[in-house]
């Protein structure tokens, strides 16, 4: 076991580095898509709205792995040609905006309408009302349940190993391949996977806290 | 690009077979392990802190990895002391436990929405544990817990196209195997999204019906 772990260690640690990445890489892509997907989807227009409501419904409507293997082989075949890594980061992006957008419509809602008539009065336009009086306000109320989507992207980022991406899961892959020890293998990836979600899931539980007590106050 | 529906009629009884697979290991999982949730969910509420602690670190274990190392672990570790299973008994398997683990935080909560006094005076009336949980818990809890029982069902529909990854001859890997072999991707895999999200709308409708079924019991 201990010199199972002093060679692979060098793979894990690949591996662990690219599973962070692409979770909280597609996290961050996704949430200015889920900011756009639910500006769309409480607009006035209905063409805007129906299609940010679509999207919403296909993307978290599909498993990930469908939408993994469609973006992996099908991008190519209309002439889209880019590497494995940046179609699976912008796949997951996408699907973790989906999931995002309905978090942050319950944040939306709950900002009085009052604060933005007044910005409209003050003469900000859509822009400076979406970035300095919407957003800061609907994280602020969801915060606890976006962190908690990070959690999911880390966990779910496991499948882009199907599509050739070397992150943590093929990495262990790789290492129980050469060393015939699938059992401790897995069992050190599952317990590096569960290191960062449950470090992620110790924020959440600070966050919720913390809105609990402001609320109160 | 040319679309190619002739690889659907050709191979029919494969991809039925895989669809039959995925609704099975899906629904088979899934109620396996509301039972197995259900069951740990009720233990834990009369065992002391040793046991609860180790139903604690079931949960916490495997809600903080991915499916899919689990599945691994399962499959390919399994062997390692002495468990020997096939692909589609480790998917069976595989999606009773995790599954599991989520119905137990459902069941949890739960139980903790009926008021203790409830059930200090059944165990004064003379009722045992098991009709404690049957006739006073279970019927007023469920009404609660329906929308996350729903969307754990909906959750785990979407779990069941990992399966394929360790050789389960599901919708997935019928689809992708086929699509590998004429290069028909676009087709298969477009199949393989609307039979998803076809599956899901069926399982959301079917949540609403249940929903507006026990909800008439809620309004007094």
């Amino acid at each position: 076991m201990s010199s199972l772990l002093s060679e692979a260690l060098p793979v894990f640690i690949k591996g662990l580095e690219a599973t962070i990445f692409f979770s909280f890489g597609s996290v961050v892509v996704g949430f200015f898509m889920a900011v756009a997907l639910c500006t769309m989807r409480l607009s006035k227009s209905t063409v805007l709205s129906s299609i940010a409501a679509v999207y919403v419904s296909f993307f978290r409507g599909i498993p990930l792995m469908v939408q993994l293997l469609i973006s992996f082989y099908c991008l190519p075949v209309v002439g889209i040609n880019v590497s494995p890594g940046v179609s699976a980061l912008f796949t997951m992006a996408a699907c973790t905006a989906a999931y995002m957008a309905e978090i942050l419509r319950g944040g939306f809602l709950g900002i009085p309408y009052g604060q933005i008539e007044a910005a409209q009065i003050s003469g900000l336009n859509r822009f400076q009302i979406l970035k300095e009086i919407e957003v800061p306000q609907a994280v602020r109320l969801t915060l606890p349940s976006l962190i908690n989507e990070v959690v999911n992207m880390v966990k779910a980022s496991s499948l882009i190993s199907v599509v050739g991406v070397l992150d943590l899961t093929r990495a262990a892959q790789n290492v129980a391949a050469s060393t015939y020890k699938p059992l401790s293998v897995y069992l050190t990836a599952g317990i590096l996977y569960l290191a960062v979600t449950s470090s992620i899931g110790a924020l959440e539980a600070v966050a919720r806290r913390s809105l609990k007590t402001e609320r109160q106050g | 690009m040319n679309l190619d529906f002739s690889i659907f009629t050709d191979n029919w009884p494969d991809i039925l077979g895989g669809l039959w697979l995925t609704l099975e290991l899906w629904l088979g999982g899934s109620v396996l392990g509301m039972v197995l949730g259900l069951t740990i969910a009720t233990v834990r509420q009369y065992a002391g802190g040793v046991v609860q602690r180790g139903i604690a670190a079931y949960v916490a274990a495997f809600r903080g990895t991915p499916f899919l190392i689990q599945l691994f672990l399962l499959y390919y570790g399994g062997p390692s002391f002495g468990l020997v299973l096939t692909p589609v008994q480790a998917g069976l398997v595989g999606m009773t436990v995790y599954s599991s683990a989520q119905f137990i935080e459902i069941f949890r909560a739960g139980f903790q929405s009926i008021p203790p006094g409830q059930i200090e005076a059944a165990r004064m009336s003379g009722l045992g544990r098991m009709q404690i949980l049957i006739h006073v818990q279970l019927p007023q809890m469920m009404i609660i817990i329906l929308p996350s029982m729903v969307n754990l069902y909906v959750i785990m529909t979407k779990e069941t196209a990992l399966l394929s990854v360790i050789a389960i001859p599901d919708l997935t890997a019928v689809l992708n195997g086929i699509g590998s072999a004429t290069y028909a991707y676009a087709e298969t895999l477009f199949a393989l999204a609307a039979f998803y999200w076809i599956l899901l709308e069926c399982v959301t409708a079917a949540g609403r019906w249940a929903e507006r079924k026990v909800g008439r019991y809620l309004v007094r």
